[in-house]
C-alpha cells in the first residue's frame, strides 16, 4: 500500500443515463421496454430499415436541457446531432445519432463532499444520443433484442477532477440522485438505465500532465465502480513503482473475480468519422425555450438542502439524506406544511427512521405507499400531545404504512393509547417488582442499569402503552422502599 | 381512342376520360400492362411488375369513382423507382444487397398516391443505390432508351424515364440526388422535376445522400407534372427535413405565360463538352421563350459552378458511406455468414455491393476520416455555401435560369462505363441545383442526333410554380412534348 502514496489518482467519469420519456429518441415506439418481450418495442426505424427517417423527441431534448441547467452548464443557441460511424451488430444503422461538436450542455459542474468540505467537479459536456440494441452472445451464435435500440440516452462527461475512488463514487451517487430528482432518469444501475465508464490514470505526486489513461468498463453497480477503481489504482501503482509503463487501453471489470482485464489497446484508435446528421435539422435552443424548461424545473437538491438546514433547523446530515430522494423530500415538506416548523425535526426523525426502514424493506418510494402527509402530521401531533408514545408509536406507524388508516383509528382499534394514568402504571410496576426479585436486588446493590430492564418489563406488560418517563419515575420511587 | 393507344395518353387526358366514364381504370391499367408486356423485353425498364396487385388497385379505383370519391389521380397507372419503399413489394435499389428485400413500410409519396387510388404497375430499374447516370450500374441489367435501344436512358432513374417514354405507365416517380430525374427525363424526352429540398417527403426513399436526395415526378408534359406535384408535395411528420410551407395548387400557374419574367442564361452552364447540336437546340428554346415575351438576361454569372461537381463528389459519397452502413447482412437483405461477425460483414458487403457503390463508400469513408475531414468535407460544405449564395444573388436579378439539362444526348450503352470521369461529367449541369437545394425542371425542347434534348429551368427555393408556369408556356408554343418514340 505504501506505493500508492507516491501517486496522485486522476479519474474522469462518463455516465450514460436512459431518459424517462414516453417514446424512443427518433421514433414513436414505447420507451417502457424493460419488461417487454424481446423485439416487441420496435418499428422499421429503430430496426434500421432502409428508407426510414429519424424525428427527434422533444421531451428527450428537454430532459437534457434540464440536466444541463441543473449542472450549471452553458447551453449554446445552436446545437445539432452528428453521426458516429462504426460497425457492430447491436447498432442497427451502422451509425449512432449522437452529438459531437455542439452538445446541448457544456462547461458545468457538480459539487461533491470530500472530508466535510465541498469540492467542485467540472462537467465537460452533457449530450443526447440514441441507445443501441442488446446483443446476447450464445454458444456459436448471437441473439439481438432491438427493444433498447433507439432509446434516448444522455451522456454526461466529467472533467478529470476526481482524485480517488471515494470521490468518484460520491460524484456518481450525487449525479444519480440529481437525475432522479429532476425526473429525467430512473438512475437504475442494475437494470442498465444508468451506466458508468471510468477513465483512470496515475501520476507521481506534484507532477503535471497526465499518465496513460485506462478506460474501465462493465461496472454494474456503485459498489463495482468503487471496487474497480480501487483495483485499478493498486494495479497501476504496482506497475509504475516497479518501473513499468502503462499504455492507453480499455479494460473490463470482472465483478465476480474482482479484477479488470484487457479488452483492447488503443494503438489503433477508432475513427468514428463524425459528421453532421443530415436527417435531423439543427436545433436552436432559443432563450424562450430555455426559460420555459427552467421554469418547469424543480428546486434543486442542493438549494433545498440548504433551506432545510437554515429554515427548518435540520442537521446537515439529515437534510442531505432527505433531499437525496425527491419523493421523500416532497413528502417531508408536505408533512411540515401540515404541522409546524418546530415539529420538522420530529417529522424527519420518523421519516428517516421507521418509515424509511419500512419502504426500503419493500423497495418502494414513499409516494407509492399508503402513507399520507395528513396521516403523518396527525401522528406527530398525537406524539406531541402525549397520546402516543414509544413502542406503541412504532406499531401505529407500521399499521399506517400497511393499511393507510389514520393514526387515531389505529390507536382506537388496537387500544394503543398511552397510559399516563398513574394507577394503571403503578399496578404494572408493582407486579414487575414482585416477579423480578433478582433485578430488584441488583438495583438496590447499585447496578443502575437494572432499571432499564425493569422498565422494559413494564412496557411488555402494558403492550408498550405505558408512558416511559412516568414508568421510570414510579419504578425508582417503589424501589426506594 | 383505340385500346392499343391508351398507354400513350397523358395523365390529364386520361383523367378527363375517367371522369367522363369513357374509360375505366381497369381498362387503362390493362392497356399499360399489355404495352409493358410487348415493349419490356426491349426497354428493360422494370425490376418488378405487380400486375395482379395493379389490377386489384384499378378495380378499387373504379369502385372509388363509382362511389363518388374519385380524386385527381384515381385510377392512373404509375411506376416507381425501385428505391421507394413499397409495403409487400420488394424494393431492391438495383442492388444484389436488397434483391429479396420486402419492406414493411410504404414511402410517404407511395402512400399519398395509393390513397388517391393511383395504380402501381411496378418498380423501375436504376443504377445501384442511385449511384450512376445510365442504369448501367444496375446489379441486374441496363435499361435501354426507347428512342434508340442501343443508348442508355440516363440515370439513375433511367427505368422510370424509359418506362414512361415507352408507354408502360402514365407517370413515374424518380429520385434526384445530382440529376437522377432530370438527366434521364432529358435523355428519354419526358418532363422531370427535382423539387426544392424539403418540398416532398423523403420518408421511404432509401437514402443515398440525405442532404441532396429529393423525390420527384417524371411525366409526359408539364400539366401532368403539376397534378402529380399537387399530390406528393407537402410537409410530412415522418421527415423532419420536409418544409412546413403550404403547397399551392400548381395547376393554377399554368397558362400564365412568360410575359414580364426575367430568365437568366448563365454562361457557366455552356461548358466545354457541350455537344454543339445540344447547344443549338437549347439556344433555339431560349430564343422561343424570348419571342414569347420573356426577358433573357445573359449577364447572370454563377462563377463557382465549376466547383459544384467536386463538392458533390465529397458530400454525396460521405453521406452515402454512412447511409449504406446498415446493410450488414444481420437483419435483412443479402447475407454471408462466416465464422466471425467481422468476416461476415466484410463478405456480405464485399459481395452484395457492386463496384460503383463500393467506390463511393470508399470515397466517402476516406473524406470523413480524421485528418481529412477538414480538407474534404468541411471544405465541400464551404463550397456548398458559396454556391447557394451565388444562386441567391442570381435570383435577385432574374426569376429563373435556363440551361441544358445534360451536355450530351443519350450516349451508347457501354460507351462511358469504363471512363467514369466522363460518366460523372454527365451530371455537371444538374448537380448545382442539388447542392443549392433549389427546384429544377427538365422538359423536352427538341432533338439532336435523333435523340431528345432537355431544357433545364431552375428557380429559387419553393418556386416550383415558376418552373411549371414557364415550362407550360413553352409547351404551348412547341410540340416536342407530344413526340413519342417509335417502338
Amino acid at each position: 500500500m505504501v506505493h500508492l502514496d507516491n501517486y496522485e489518482t486522476i479519474i474522469g467519469l462518463e455516465v450514460h443515463a436512459q431518459l424517462l420519456t414516453r417514446s424512443k429518441m427518433f421514433c414513436g415506439c414505447q420507451a417502457d421496454y424493460q419488461d417487454a418481450p424481446p423485439n416487441t418495442r420496435v418499428c422499421p426505424l429503430c430496426m434500421g430499415m432502409p428508407g426510414t427517417l429519424p424525428v427527434a423527441n422533444r421531451a428527450a431534448i428537454e430532459c437534457v436541457m434540464t440536466t444541463a441547467l441543473a449542472l450549471h452548464c452553458e447551453l449554446p443557441l445552436h446545437t445539432r446531432f452528428d453521426r458516429k460511424n462504426y460497425f457492430y451488430p447491436d447498432l442497427m444503422k451502422g451509425y449512432q445519432i449522437s452529438q459531437y461538436e455542439a452538445p446541448i450542455g457544456r462547461n458545468g459542474w457538480l459539487d461533491i463532499e470530500v472530508a466535510g468540505a465541498v469540492k467542485r467537479i467540472g462537467v465537460t459536456r452533457v449530450h443526447l444520443e440514441e441507445d443501441v440494441a442488446k446483443a446476447f452472445h450464445m454458444d456459436g451464435y448471437s441473439l439481438i433484442d432491438m427493444n433498447r435500440s433507439g432509446m434516448p440516452l444522455m451522456e454526461t462527461v466529467s472533467e478529470p477532477d476526481l482524485r480517488s475512488p471515494e470521490e468518484a463514487r460520491d460524484y456518481l451517487i450525487r449525479l444519480r440522485n440529481l437525475l432522479r430528482y429532476l425526473g429525467v432518469s430512473t438512475g437504475n444501475m442494475e437494470e442498465g438505465s444508468f451506466r458508468c465508464d471510468a477513465n483512470i490514470s496515475l501520476r507521481p505526486i506534484n507532477a503535471s500532465g497526465f499518465g496513460a489513461k485506462i478506460e474501465v468498463k462493465n461496472m454494474n453497480s456503485f459498489r463495482s465502480v468503487y471496487r474497480a477503481l480501487k483495483y485499478e489504482q493498486e494495479r497501476q501503482a504496482e506497475i509504475l513503482s516497479n518501473g513499468g509503463t502503462l499504455r492507453q487501453e480499455t479494460r473490463g471489470w470482472q465483478d465476480d473475480v474482482g479484477v479488470t482485464i484487457l479488452q483492447r489497446t488503443k494503438e489503433f484508435a477508432e475513427d468514428y468519422r463524425y459528421f453532421p446528421e443530415p436527417d435531423v435539422p439543427p436545433l436552436v435552443l432559443t432563450p424562450l425555450w430555455v426559460e420555459e424548461v427552467k421554469a418547469r424545473m424543480p428546486e434543486l437538491p442542493e438549494v433545498r438542502r440548504s433551506r432545510f438546514v437554515s429554515e427548518l433547523q435540520m442537521s446537515p446530515q439529515d437534510a442531505t439524506i432527505l433531499v437525496s430522494s425527491r419523493a421523500m423530500s416532497d413528502f417531508f415538506e408536505e408533512c411540515v406544511a401540515r404541522s409546524s416548523i418546530s415539529q420538522a425535526r420530529t417529522v424527519a426523525n420518523w421519516l428517516l427512521g421507521d418509515v424509511s426502514h419500512l419502504i426500503n424493506a419493500d423497495g418502494v418510494e414513499i409516494c407509492d405507499c399508503p402513507l399520507t402527509p395528513d396521516g403523518i402530521a396527525e401522528f406527530i401531533d398525537l406524539i406531541d400531545r402525549g397520546t402516543l408514545g414509544g413502542p406503541a408509536a412504532k406499531t401505529v406507524v407500521e399499521h399506517m404504512y400497511r393499511t393507510g388508516k389514520s393514526p387515531s383509528a389505529i390507536i382506537e382499534e388496537m387500544d394503543l393509547g398511552q397510559i399516563s394514568g398513574s394507577d394503571a402504571i403503578l399496578d404494572a410496576v408493582r407486579q414487575v417488582i414482585q416477579e423480578n426479585p433478582k433485578a430488584v436486588t441488583d438495583y438496590r446493590a447499585g447496578k443502575a442499569q437494572s432499571i432499564t430492564f425493569l422498565t422494559g418489563q413494564v412496557m411488555r406488560l402494558t403492550r408498550g402503552r405505558a408512558n416511559p418517563a412516568l414508568t421510570r419515575d414510579m419504578l425508582e420511587r417503589e424501589l426506594r422502599f | 381512342m383505340a385500346g392499343d393507344q391508351l398507354h400513350q395518353l397523358r395523365l390529364h387526358e386520361a383523367r378527363r376520360l375517367l371522369e367522363s366514364h369513357e374509360l375505366s381504370a381497369r381498362d387503362l391499367t390493362e392497356a399499360c400492362l399489355a404495352r409493358l408486356d410487348s415493349v419490356e423485353p426491349y426497354v428493360k425498364a422494370m425490376i418488378s411488375v405487380c400486375a395482379e396487385e395493379a389490377l386489384q388497385q384499378a378495380s378499387a379505383a373504379d369502385r372509388m369513382r363509382a362511389a363518388g370519391k374519385a380524386k385527381p389521380l384515381t385510377g392512373i397507372p404509375f411506376i416507381a423507382k425501385d428505391l421507394l419503399c413499397t409495403r409487400g413489394v420488394r424494393t431492391t435499389c438495383g442492388s444484389r444487397m436488397l434483391e429479396n428485400f420486402v419492406p414493411p413500410h410504404n414511402a410517404t409519396v407511395i402512400d399519398r398516391l395509393l390513397e388517391q387510388g393511383s395504380v402501381l404497375i411496378g418498380k423501375t430499374n436504376m443504377d445501384e443505390f442511385a449511384m450512376g447516370s445510365s442504369t448501367e450500374h444496375s446489379a441486374f441489367y441496363p435499361s435501354c432508351n426507347p428512342w434508340n435501344l442501343d443508348c442508355v436512358p440516363g440515370g439513375s432513374s433511367g427505368g422510370s424515364a424509359a418506362g414512361l417514354a415507352a408507354g408502360e405507365a402514365l407517370f413515374a416517380l424518380g429520385t434526384d440526388t445530382g440529376g437522377s430525374i432530370r438527366q434521364p427525363a432529358s435523355f428519354c424526352g419526358v418532363v422531370g422535376m427535382k423539387p426544392t429540398y424539403g418540398r416532398v417527403s423523403r420518408y421511404g426513399a432509401v437514402a443515398f445522400a440525405s442532404s441532396l436526395d429529393q423525390i420527384g415526378p417524371l411525366t409526359r408534359d408539364i400539366q401532368d407534372c403539376a397534378v402529380v406535384m399537387n399530390v406528393i408535395a407537402g410537409q410530412c411528420e415522418k421527415d423532419s427535413t420536409s418544409a412546413p410551407i403550404e403547397v399551392p395548387d400548381y395547376t393554377a400557374f399554368l397558362g400564365r405565360g412568360v410575359q414580364g419574367l426575367r430568365i437568366g442564361v448563365p454562361q457557366e452552364y455552356f461548358v466545354e463538352g457541350l455537344q454543339p447540336d445540344v447547344r443549338r437546340t437549347i439556344e433555339d428554346a431560349i430564343h422561343e421563350l424570348e419571342n414569347m415575351g420573356a426577358t433573357i438576361r445573359r449577364d447572370i454569372s454563377l462563377p463557382s459552378t465549376k466547383y459544384a461537381l467536386a463538392a458533390y463528389y465529397i458530400i454525396a459519397p460521405s453521406e452515402a458511406s454512412a447511409n449504406l452502413a446498415r446493410f450488414d447482412g444481420v437483419r435483412y437483405g443479402f447475407s454471408r455468414q462466416l465464422a466471425t461477425t467481422e468476416e461476415s460483414v466484410l463478405a456480405t458487403r464485399g459481395e452484395g455491393f457492386g463496384a460503383e457503390v463500393k467506390r463511393r463508400i470508399m470515397l466517402g469513408t476516406h473524406a470523413l476520416s480524421s485528418g481529412y475531414y477538414d480538407a474534404y468535407y468541411v471544405k465541400a460544405l464551404k463550397v456548398r455555401h458559396i454556391i447557394r449564395e451565388e444562386f441567391r444573388q442570381a435570383f435577385e436579378q432574374c426569376d429563373l435560369l435556363a440551361m441544358p439539362t445534360s451536355p450530351t444526348v443519350a450516349f451508347p450503352i457501354g460507351s462511358k462505363i469504363h471512363d467514369l470521369m466522363q460518366m460523372y461529367l454527365s451530371d455537371i449541369l444538374t448537380i448545382p441545383a442539388n447542392i443549392a437545394g433549389i427546384p429544377a425542371l427538365s422538359l423536352p425542347c427538341g432533338f439532336a442526333h435523333g435523340l431528345p434534348v432537355g431544357l433545364q429551368l431552375m428557380a429559387s427555393s419553393f418556386r416550383e410554380d415558376l418552373l411549371l408556369q414557364v415550362g407550360h408556356a413553352f409547351q404551348q408554343a412547341s410540340e416536342w412534348h407530344l413526340k413519342q418514340p417509335l417502338l
